[in-house]
Parts: structure tokens; sequence; C-alpha cells
């Protein structure tokens, strides 16, 4: 009995493999998976559809400052394919969440270049998590457009030629808010309070090309998963700092805001883009409190985010319309400006877009995009934004003051900021 | 005689004489077509059986490695991530099942195997290695790392039992964060550690993609990791760790060190799970401390007790729930075209809801877990699985959705011969005999 068994178990379970095998069957060799040459369409585009594709956090920690930018992203797609699409497509937007966890973001992207054929991932979010498809994309020579991110790894044309970001560097931002504080207060004593990764690392690069190596009085690192800056700010305080640089998520800005007023501090905040979105702070802080303590409060940013704009303005009624009037962020206008510039792309790209020929339409140096300094694309700049403008917040409101610098090499300068008129109400054409 | 009792009662009896020669009488505690067999086999049959292990080994091994040629690449690096998965949940499954130490860390030894291979590796990697080289010595920074942990904990293991033991290994997980946030320039904190791409060798480019690569290098670590766990298991060390389970104080009267045998098991299951993070560390290149949460530790130990405890198969089937069910899940739920707001909230969350029932609906209906279930399907129309239907229902009604160590009992003696998906069907112990109600 023991003898017979487990010979047929194995024969059972050969044929049950083979079957399986045979009923998944599609061949793996280099061959077989580049596609038969030239003549196919590009991966995910059809005659009326283009199908991309995103990894965000919405679940996780990560998840709460982050979720609504592909909600938005989605929301603005859904205008512009209520509007007829770009060239009579459509833009299907496939949203996979990787709970902010590099190991999942390799499977979901996998998922979406291979499974669902995506023609481009469009601003997969995370420093971390990114880096795990970096290599992955540009092998597969899959569009990996704008990402949601910082760091300066998405600029380097040459390693990664797929590969471009959207948000201002960090070293930019950096230096740009080290800047402003030397100009508005050439004496005080400025410190930074940053997360300890490459977000903080080049955020303190920047500021030291501005204030010289040792620029900065003092320097305090955090960690995401320690939800306490006590010690920092008392270090902080008790170092005699007068303008906190802060490379902080949004989270970690109420935090230290607010900590150092439990300590009867109020210091200046300077903060990058991505921890400075004032109604996501005031989410933190609190109806009540937060306006109080933001009051002065100074922040980069590269988007359209005056009051007053006729983006904000458009962008508001997308979010009514089409977000289930969800609250109105930071994040609301960075996902639809991401949105936007993609459409800009993909309608640059031509009646038959190929992956080439959007890579191709990016770096031509055509694109426009909706953000207060020119977007600097080019063969070789696979970053969006080299500038930012300086919002502070009075009386509940945060608008641009009208500074705005360029950082150009090592020199940061100042210039005038410009203004991108809505054309066609929002929906970008091919010229 | 039901499984049942011969795990409650007889296990110590057959480990109190570890000598004892392959045909000497021993009411042992197996699976009893396996006790018929054995007893039918002459004394050479130990050597035999190690070279059947082998040969099965290479099998299934050849077997795998051609499948992925008929794998599209994402199914190749689903196979990869299995096979990954799979040295984890086999390294559990001895550990919980026949050791009866519960481990709610093994997610931090992953990452100890993950640490140690991406450490290694980016150290040699700056001094110029590259290639097959890199990886091995990888791979060895990354046992040292797990083994190391691994033993730490067993020796803490060898003095705490049951929830004690548990409380140390969920400490250790969920310390992780604090620990790579305390040396940041050594574990980079939450981002991580990144390491150089490792692709398709020259020499195969043209034949294989990326993913057919990584699920090669994925598959013949674990072929040598399983086998590894499988020659453990029917060895000496195996039945020890059976005898401790089953009786401490019995076992250590028979003479057996049962402190040793202890952290011997949590070191043997450790390496077997550095392994695996080692693995995962290659395939996505990188390694970080969000990867090794709580909640997928106590997925690991959900997966091994589903898949039947203690069964090298089961631990298999563990490793593609883990995998799959997600995905499956995501597939399904996209398919629905929910409203997206709710389809966000469930992304994420209904994999951990449909895992919690699936291992109420398990216990509830196989006890032994899907090895167990797979037992009941595949030898019908026979005495035995009468017998095996019997003893499971009289234990699954004896409290069927049991807190997961004391499903143990049931589990650790589940039946190897009747497990098809084990890679390593392990032959029975030669140590054993037909009971009196086997007959």
């Amino acid at each position: 009995m023991f003898h017979s068994t487990p010979r047929r178990r194995t024969f059972a379970a050969l044929t049950t493999s083979v079957a399986l095998v045979a009923a998944l069957a599609a061949c793996s060799s280099p061959a077989a998976v580049s596609g038969g040459g030239e003549a196919a369409a590009a991966p995910g585009i059809t005659d009326d559809t283009v199908t991309i594709g995103t990894h965000t956090p919405l679940t996780g920690p990560a998840a709460a400052g982050y979720s609504s930018i592909s909600a938005a992203t989605k929301a603005y797609f859904d205008y512009v394919n209520d509007q007829g699409g770009i060239n009579g497509r459509t833009i299907e937007y496939l949203v996979k969440d990787d709970g902010y966890n590099p190991a999942t973001t390799q499977t979901v992207v996998r998922e979406l270049v291979q499974e669902d054929e995506v023609f481009a991932i469009l601003n997969g979010l995370g420093t971390p998590t990114h880096t795990a498809v970096l290599d992955f994309l540009n092998q597969n020579e899959v569009p990996d457009l704008f990402v949601a991110s910082g760091s300066t790894s998405w600029n380097q044309p040459e390693k990664y030629p797929w590969t471009f970001g959207f948000n201002a560097d960090y070293v930019v931002e950096g230096a740009a808010l080290a800047q402003y504080a030397e100009d508005q207060a050439p004496d005080a004593t400025v410190c930074l309070l940053g997360q300890d990764d490459d977000f903080g690392d080049e955020f303190i690069e920047g500021a030291e090309l501005v204030l010289g190596e040792g620029g900065l009085a003092h320097i305090e690192r955090y960690s995401v998963s320690n939800q306490d800056v006590t010690a920092q700010i008392g270090a902080m305080q008790a170092a005699g700092c007068e303008i906190n640089l802060l490379a902080t998520i949004n989270g970690f800005t109420a935090l230290a805001v607010g900590t150092a007023a439990k300590l009867g501090w109020f210091p200046q905040w300077y903060s990058s883009s991505s921890g400075g979105d004032y109604p996501t702070l005031v989410g933190y802080l609190g109806e009540d409190l937060g306006p109080k303590l933001l009051q002065g409060f100074t922040s980069s940013n590269y988007l359209p985010f005056s009051p007053s704009g006729e983006w904000v303005a458009l962008f508001q009624q997308i979010n009514d319309e089409y977000n289930d009037g969800a609250p109105f962020t930071g994040n609301t206008v960075y996902g639809m400006s991401v949105g936007y510039l993609f459409a800009e792309a993909l309608a640059r790209a031509g009646e038959h877009p190929t992956r080439q020929g959007i890579v191709d339409a990016i770096t031509s140096g055509d694109l426009v995009g909706n953000g207060i300094v020119p977007l600097a694309f080019s063969a070789d700049i696979h970053a969006a934004y080299l500038g930012v403008g300086i919002t502070t917040v009075d009386q509940g409101v945060q608008d641009f003051v009208g500074a705005t610098y360029v950082l150009d090499g090592d020199t940061v300068e100042a210039v005038e900021p410009e203004d991108v008129p809505v054309e066609n109400a929002g929906v970008p054409t091919g010229d | 005689m039901s499984e049942t009792s011969v795990s409650e009662t007889s296990v110590p009896e057959g480990a109190s004489v570890p000598e004892a020669s392959a045909n000497q009488p021993l009411p042992a505690a197996v699976h009893p077509a396996a006790a018929r067999a054995a007893a039918a086999r002459p004394a050479v049959a130990r050597r035999a059986s190690t070279g059947r292990l082998l040969a099965t080994a290479l099998l299934l091994t050849a077997l795998a490695i051609g499948g992925t040629f008929l794998l599209d690449p994402y199914r190749n690096y689903q196979l990869a991530l299995v096979a990954a998965t799979f040295c984890a949940t086999g390294g559990l499954t001895l550990l919980i099942g026949l050791s009866g130490q519960l481990s709610l860390g093994h997610a931090a030894l992953m990452a100890a195997g993950g640490y140690g291979y991406a450490l290694a590796a980016n150290a040699v990697t700056e001094a110029g290695v590259d290639g097959v080289p890199r990886f091995l010595i990888g791979m060895a920074g990354a046992i040292a790392a797990s083994g190391a942990l691994g033993l730490l904990l067993g020796l803490a293991g060898a003095r705490l039992r049951g929830p004690y033991l548990a409380g140390v290994t969920l400490a250790v997980v969920i310390a992780l964060p604090a620990v790579t946030a305390v040396f940041p320039s050594v574990f980079r904190g939450d981002q991580g550690v990144q390491i150089a791409y490792s692709g398709v060798p020259e020499f195969l480019k043209l034949v294989i993609v990326v993913e057919q690569w990584q699920a090669w290098v994925a598959i013949l670590v674990t072929a040598v990791v399983v086998t590894w766990l499988a020659a453990l298991r029917r060895g000496r060390l195996g039945l020890r760790m059976r005898a401790v389970h089953g009786d401490e104080t019995a076992a250590r009267l028979a003479g057996v060190p049962t402190r040793r045998v202890k952290v011997q098991a949590f070191a043997v299951s450790a390496v077997a799970a550095g392994t695996g993070g080692a693995l995962l560390c290659f395939i996505a290149q990188s390694v970080s401390p969000g990867a090794y949460t709580l909640a997928y530790s106590l997925l690991l130990v959900v997966a091994v007790v589903v898949g039947g405890l203690g069964s090298l198969g089961g631990a298999l089937a563990g490793a593609v729930v883990v995998v799959l069910l997600p995905w499956v899940i995501g597939t399904l739920t996209a398919a629905l075209a929910l409203p997206s707001d709710l389809e966000q909230r469930l992304s994420g969350n209904l994999p951990v809801l449909v895992f919690g029932a699936l291992l109420i609906v398990v216990m509830a209906a196989w006890p032994g877990g899907l090895a167990g279930a797979v037992a009941r399907v595949s030898t019908p129309a026979r005495g035995f699985s009468r017998r095996v239907l019997a003893a499971l229902g009289r234990s699954s009604t004896g409290g069927a959705p049991q807190p997961v160590a004391s499903v143990s009992p049931v589990a650790s003696v589940s039946p190897v011969a009747s497990d098809p998906l084990a890679p390593v069907p392990a032959p029975p112990h030669p140590q054993s005999v037909p009971t009196e109600s086997e007959r």
C-alpha cells in the first residue's frame, strides 16, 4: 500500500502541475516578452483608451497624508474623460495600494506592468518605495512619469532614461528656504529639523549651499516610527534657534509646532512643501488652535496655490463634482496638477502615442505644466521644477508672498513667478 | 488508536530510546500507513530513504525550474515570492509543529536575514565583487545574522514557555523599527537598505528574463533549505523535537537534552526564515522595517496553521496562500467594479479579514490544516481514511477554533506520506511500528 501511493501521488501531482502550468502558459523568454516588433501598438493604448497605473499608500501609516493624492488625480482624469479625453482616448487610471512598503511596491508595479499592461506608471509615491522599482521600470522601458517624491534619484537621465520626477527636489527646497531666511533676517540663528532619511539629508545639503558648511546652528533628526519629538524640540530651544527649517512630512510638522508651543516656545517655522500644507496641518492641530499656532508659518510651494488663482478655482470645481467634495488641500492641487501634466504630455505625444513618443514629448522641453516656475525637463534634466515660491500663512490664508527662487547649479537666484493661464478649461490639446 | 491519542501519549515513549535501531519495535507517533510500511522494511531503509529524499528533492526542483519556462514573467515573480516565503513557513512549521515553541517574531528573523544579506552584499559590492560570489557572501551574511538572532531567542525560549516565549518573540518584531531607527547609519531607518541590482547572467540573457532568473535562484535556495529541513525533521532532531513537544518532563527523564533541542529547533527555524528574508531582499532589491510588521509575522503563523502544522507540504500551501491571496482578492474586487472609495478601504484590509475567516473555516473543517484535508481526499475508500476522518471529527468537536498553539498536538503528527504537495516527501520514520489498533 505504501509503495503504490507515493508513485500515484507523484503522478497526480505531476499531471496537476502540468495542467496548471499549461493553463497559465505564456512564455517568459525575452523574445516573447518584448513582443513582436514595432508594428504592435504600445501597451496600454487602444483606439479609445490609455491605461496607466500608480502605486501609493492607501493603507498603513503613510496613508493618512497621501491617499488623497491619487483620488484627486483620478477625479481630474474623470473630468478630462467627460470632456472627451485626450486625442479621443479616455484615461484609465489604476491605483494600487502598496502600504508604503517597498516589497509590496515591487509586487503591485509588476502587476501593473505585466498583468494590466499599463502604458506608463504615473506619480508612484515615496522615495524608498519607488527606489525598489526604478531598475525594473527602466529595464522594461516603461515610462516612469512624475514620481511623487523630491529625491534627486529621479533626475539621472543617463542611468534612468525612462524616469522623471515631479516635486521640486529637496535640495532646491532647502536652498530656497535658507535663502529666504537669509533675505528676511540675515543675523537670525537658523536651525533644522529633518527626517532621518534622504529627505533630511538632501534638505540639509540644499540649506548648506546657501548658509555654507556649518551655517546651520543646530540640526536635529527624527524617525517616522517614533511619534515624539520633545527631545529634538527641547534641544533646538536650548540652542537658541530663531528660524527652524523643517524637512518634515505634515504629521511631524504639526507635531513639531505643537510640541514647541507646549514648551512655551514660538520660533519661526520654514517648512518644505511636503510638510507645509496649511489645511492638512490645521486638521492635525485642530480648528481652534491651528490657525493661532500657524500664524506666519512659512513654506515653499511650486504649484498654483493662491486662493484667488484660476487653477485653484478650476480644481475646486472638479473636486466638488468628481471627488465627492473631499477636503480641498495641497494634496488635491498636487494630484490634479500631476494629472494635468500627464494629460499635456499625452496630448503632445500625438495621435498614436508610443512609450518612446511620450518620453520624447517630455524631454522636448515644450511642456508648460501649471507650476509657478517653468518646467525644467530636457534631454539632460529629468527634474520637473528647479525652483519654488515662498508662501506664508496670514489670518488663516496660505498664499505666495511673491518671493520665488530658482536653483541654478549651486547658486540660488530670485526670479519672478510665472503664472500659466488656464486654457481650454484645463484640458490640454496637442498644440 | 486515533492520531490524537498517539500524539498525546506515546511520543515520549518513542523518543525515550533515541538510539533505538530501526527494526526495534517502538510505539512511536506515526502515520498508521507509514508505520506498517516501516515495519515491512529492512534495516537499510534509512540509508535508502536518504537517497530517496535527495532524489525526490532533485526531481521536484527540476520540475519547478522547468515549470518556470511555461509561466509568464509576473507569475514567475510570484513563484519566486512563494519560494522565499516557503523558506520561512517551512522553518516555522517545524518549530511550532514539532518542537511546540510558538514564535510570533518570525518576520523579525526574516528581516534579520534580509538586513544580513543587504549589508554583506553592499559591503562586498564596494570591494568590487559581483555576481554569484556576491550572492553567496550575502547569503552567508543572512544566515549569520538570522542564526545569531535565532540562537539568542532560542536560549530565551529554552527557559520560557508558551505565552512567555510568544511574548518575547512578539517584542522582537515590534522593536524592529526602533532598532533600525536607533542605528540609522547602518540600517538607514524606515527607508531601509537598498542593494545593487543583480540581473540575469550574460550567458542566460537570450534565454530567460529577469523574473525567471529570480524564480530560479529562489527555487534553488529554497530546495536546499527545505531538503535540509526535511532531513532534520525525520532525523534524530525531529524525533527529539516531537518528544520535547509531547511531554518535556518525560523527555528529560528519558535523557533527551530538552533545552538544547529547543535551542537547536529555534536556530534552525531562524536560519530558514533568514534565508527566505534574504531571497525577498534579493528579489525586491531592498529591505526595510515596513516590510516586516507584526501583521506579517502573525500571517506567517496563520499560514502554517492553515497549511497544517508540522507538515512541509502544508508550509508550501501556507506560503502560496500568503503570496497569492491578496492578489486573488485584489483581482476579484477590481472585477466587481465597486465604488472607488469602498475599493480603497477594502484594498489592504480585505485580505486580512479573509485570512482570519480562512483560519476559522480550515480549523473547523480540517484541524490538520490543508495538508490534513488533502490526506482525506487523496486516500479514499481505505480503512485508513475512515480512521483519519474519525480522528479529525473527534478532535474538531473537541475544540475546533482552538488557539494556535494548542492545535499542534493533532497536526504535529500530520501524515507525512499523504502529502502530495510536499517537495520532499519525507519517508516514514524508521523507528516506528504499527500499534495495536492499526493492524
